[in-house]
């Protein structure tokens, strides 16, 4: 069923493609494959019972475009799968699956797509149009495939005008009984229902106006339909109501590049029946660049978070200060490391991350990622339940 | 005593006079260049970038370089990545300007994201190269100031100090080919202690459209590392009529898919 639109899409596509074929000279095909082998270490005792310690995992993204018409027409494909010890964290997804069309200032994209909108680095509140593939990155950076028809339309003076049909709402997936960063409770995707009566099928629209001035960089949006996060109730004997609310959600944000400076903002009011609230990220980046003479840049990161749901934010940042630090060497590895911690104002709990990677060879990369949980507050309605979930996770890339 | 003074002033002046020659003389050469490359439109261009280190072991990049032509401004550039493969696709937007920061936009395939960057960093390589950002952006006239130095054979060697106080140079010592439209063939970079840092050399040089010179090579030699960075260009294409439509963030996103 969740494939039917891409499947109709595609046959569509196949029928443009061969009537341009006439007229075109030049096709491009191109062909791209990672291979990942993956291994997260729990090194805390499990908090909930059947949960595992030792993740060792595959991952393989396969990826092909073709291009005609000088480059203005192509289809894209990158899919994704997933092998691991939880059995939820074992997944397939196709990333992108979509035909797209540009002539001089307007541009159509068909298909299962992604796309980023924000510019804020510890939190990504304005970005919406994709489901977050949340058992895939702890930084919820992994979006899944999202159907849609957009359109984006440029203009020099007025900036860009972003429209987006968004026919199919796709669902979280939350870890299984063995996996890490869960509930007590295994929530099974399906167990969440829908507040529309044409569940996934609801008609959902988007729209953004991103243009930039000078120094800044500004994004105006506003999103109607299923919202990605789903809503957890909870009532009075401790039972879970957790569904997918229909929600309007209007979002800014903006950056200014000052010098050496990025001021940054972020921010929403997300309103639906059963909630209404407001969030932000406000907070800027600097860097120091080529302080050896040698290409060393080391950037420095800080952002206070807000979210009015209190408690019941998702990923648990109500009232918090991210501080981080990005190093670059800018060698022949791009060798790169990010360093950062985000500290609760109102209490104990603090997350530290890192983040470092580099290329060996041509076609090969090493990441080291480690996710330190400490002081987690037991009152934390959602955090308290990861708290022995600190990881370290180390993976090697091989692309052909 | 009043004599010597009168001497003194009437000494400084000639030097001022001279000096002044100099400089508008560089700055005249540097106009003539920019001159004789204007009208190209728009450019589209196959990198491939030979890092080698001080033991002579090498690493690849291949990048596709498009250029578009402003009359009024700095011109308007985007580079993607298609190897090495783990940063294919990254890319970036650039809109120089005669005057003040470049814009600049870098979009990230993997997460699809455009992200407006600080130009602030000149002096820094670029991809782990001999080039730094400051190299490899539009070179406009308003980004110097000039002085002529010597004329030797068919070369003009002209001091240019950049304007911009980021700059990792001093100077920079240009050799600019009289008899052939005043094309680069050399030059010298001196780094903010005034020691030589780096010599840029241009050659297989051919002609487009009939006015159009482009050096099919060129090589960066860091003398004070001993690394060294060669750019080979292939499939010069002057005939792709880009137009400002090709030089958005839509386009971006496109170019880095």
């Amino acid at each position: 069923m969740k494939y039917k639109f891409g499947i109709l899409i595609f046959v569509i596509l196949c029928h443009i493609h061969i009537s341009a074929q006439k007229e075109d000279r030049k096709i491009i095909q191109d062909f791209e494959l990672e291979l990942e082998g993956e291994y997260r270490y729990f090194y805390e005792e499990a908090f909930f019972e059947g949960q595992k310690d030792h993740f060792p995992s595959l991952g393989i993204t396969p990826e092909y475009s073709l291009e005609w018409n000088r480059g203005y027409e192509s289809i894209n494909f990158k899919g994704f799968f997933r092998l691991d010890v939880d059995d939820e964290r074992t997944h397939w997804d196709i990333r992108e699956l979509y035909y797209q069309k540009v002539q001089d200032n307007w541009e159509l994209s068909l298909g299962l797509k992604k796309v980023y909108w924000g510019v804020t680095e510890s939190n990504h509140l304005v970005d919406i149009i994709n489901q977050t593939d949340a058992v895939e990155a702890f930084d919820g950076e992994e979006k899944l495939g999202q159907p849609m028809a957009q359109f984006t339309w440029t203009t020099e003076k007025y900036g860009s005008f972003n429209f987006f049909y968004l026919p199919y709402h796709r669902k979280r997936t939350f870890p299984g009984r063995k996996g890490r960063l869960r509930f007590p409770v295994v929530i099974d995707k399906d167990d969440l229902t829908y507040e529309s009566s044409a569940e996934e099928w609801r008609q959902d629209f988007a729209f953004r106006w991103k243009h930039y001035f000078g120094i800044f960089d500004i994004g105006l949006s506003h999103f109607y339909g299923t919202g990605r996060e789903p809503l957890f109730v909870f009532d009075i004997l401790g039972n879970i109501d957790a569904f997918y609310p229909v929600i309007n959600q209007t979002g800014l944000d903006l950056q200014i590049t000052h010098g050496a400076f990025l001021w940054k903002i972020e921010s929403i009011y997300r309103h639906a029946d059963a909630q209404e609230f407001f969030a932000f990220v406000a907070g800027l980046e600097y860097t120091f660049s080529n302080i050896d003479g040698n290409g060393l840049d080391i950037g420095l990161l800080g952002e206070y978070l807000y979210d009015e749901r209190d408690e019941l934010a998702l990923n648990a940042l109500q009232n918090d200060v991210f501080f981080g630090s990005r190093i670059a060497f800018n060698d022949t590895q791009d060798t790169s490391i990010l360093i950062g911690g985000i500290t609760d104002l109102e209490s104990s709990s603090k997350i530290f991350s890192m983040e470092a990677s580099r290329r060996f060879g041509s076609t090969w990369t090493a990441e080291i990622e480690a996710r330190i949980l400490t002081d987690i507050d037991p009152n934390e309605l959602i955090l308290s339940n990861f708290r022995e979930d600190s990881f370290i996770r180390i993976s090697i890339s091989k692309y052909f | 005593m009043k004599k010597l003074i009168l001497a003194g002033i009437a000494l400084l002046s000639i030097s001022t006079i001279t000096a002044q020659s100099a400089e508008e003389r560089g700055l005249q050469i540097a106009k003539e260049a920019d001159k004789a490359d204007q009208g190209f439109n728009s450019s589209v261009v196959n990198l491939n970038m030979t890092l080698k280190n001080k033991n002579g072991q090498t690493s690849e990049r291949l990048l596709v370089t498009r250029t578009l032509e402003q009359l009024d401004d700095g011109d308007k550039s985007m580079i993607v990545f298609n190897s090495p493969k783990d940063v294919k696709g990254t890319s970036t937007l650039t809109f120089t300007h005669k005057i003040g920061s470049d814009d600049q936009w870098l979009f990230l395939p993997s997460i699809k994201r455009v992200k407006r960057i600080s130009s602030n960093n000149k002096s820094g390589p670029f991809v782990g190269s001999e080039f730094a950002y400051e190299d490899l952006s539009s070179q406009e006239v308003e980004k110097y100031s000039y002085k002529f130095i010597e004329e030797k054979g068919n070369l003009l060697i002209v001091e240019q100090d950049p304007v911009d106080p980021k700059s990792g140079y001093t100077r920079r010592v240009v050799s600019y080919n009289k008899d052939k439209a005043y094309r680069l063939e050399k030059i010298e970079f001196y780094d903010r202690k005034n020691s030589l840092l780096k010599t840029l050399t241009y050659s297989n040089y051919k002609l487009y459209k009939g006015k159009f010179w482009r050096a099919l090579t060129m090589n960066m030699v860091n003398h004070q590392s001993n690394k060294e960075t060669q750019l080979n260009f292939s499939d010069y294409n002057f005939e792709s009529e880009l137009s400002e439509d090709d030089f958005t963030q839509a386009a971006l996103k496109r170019a880095g898919k």
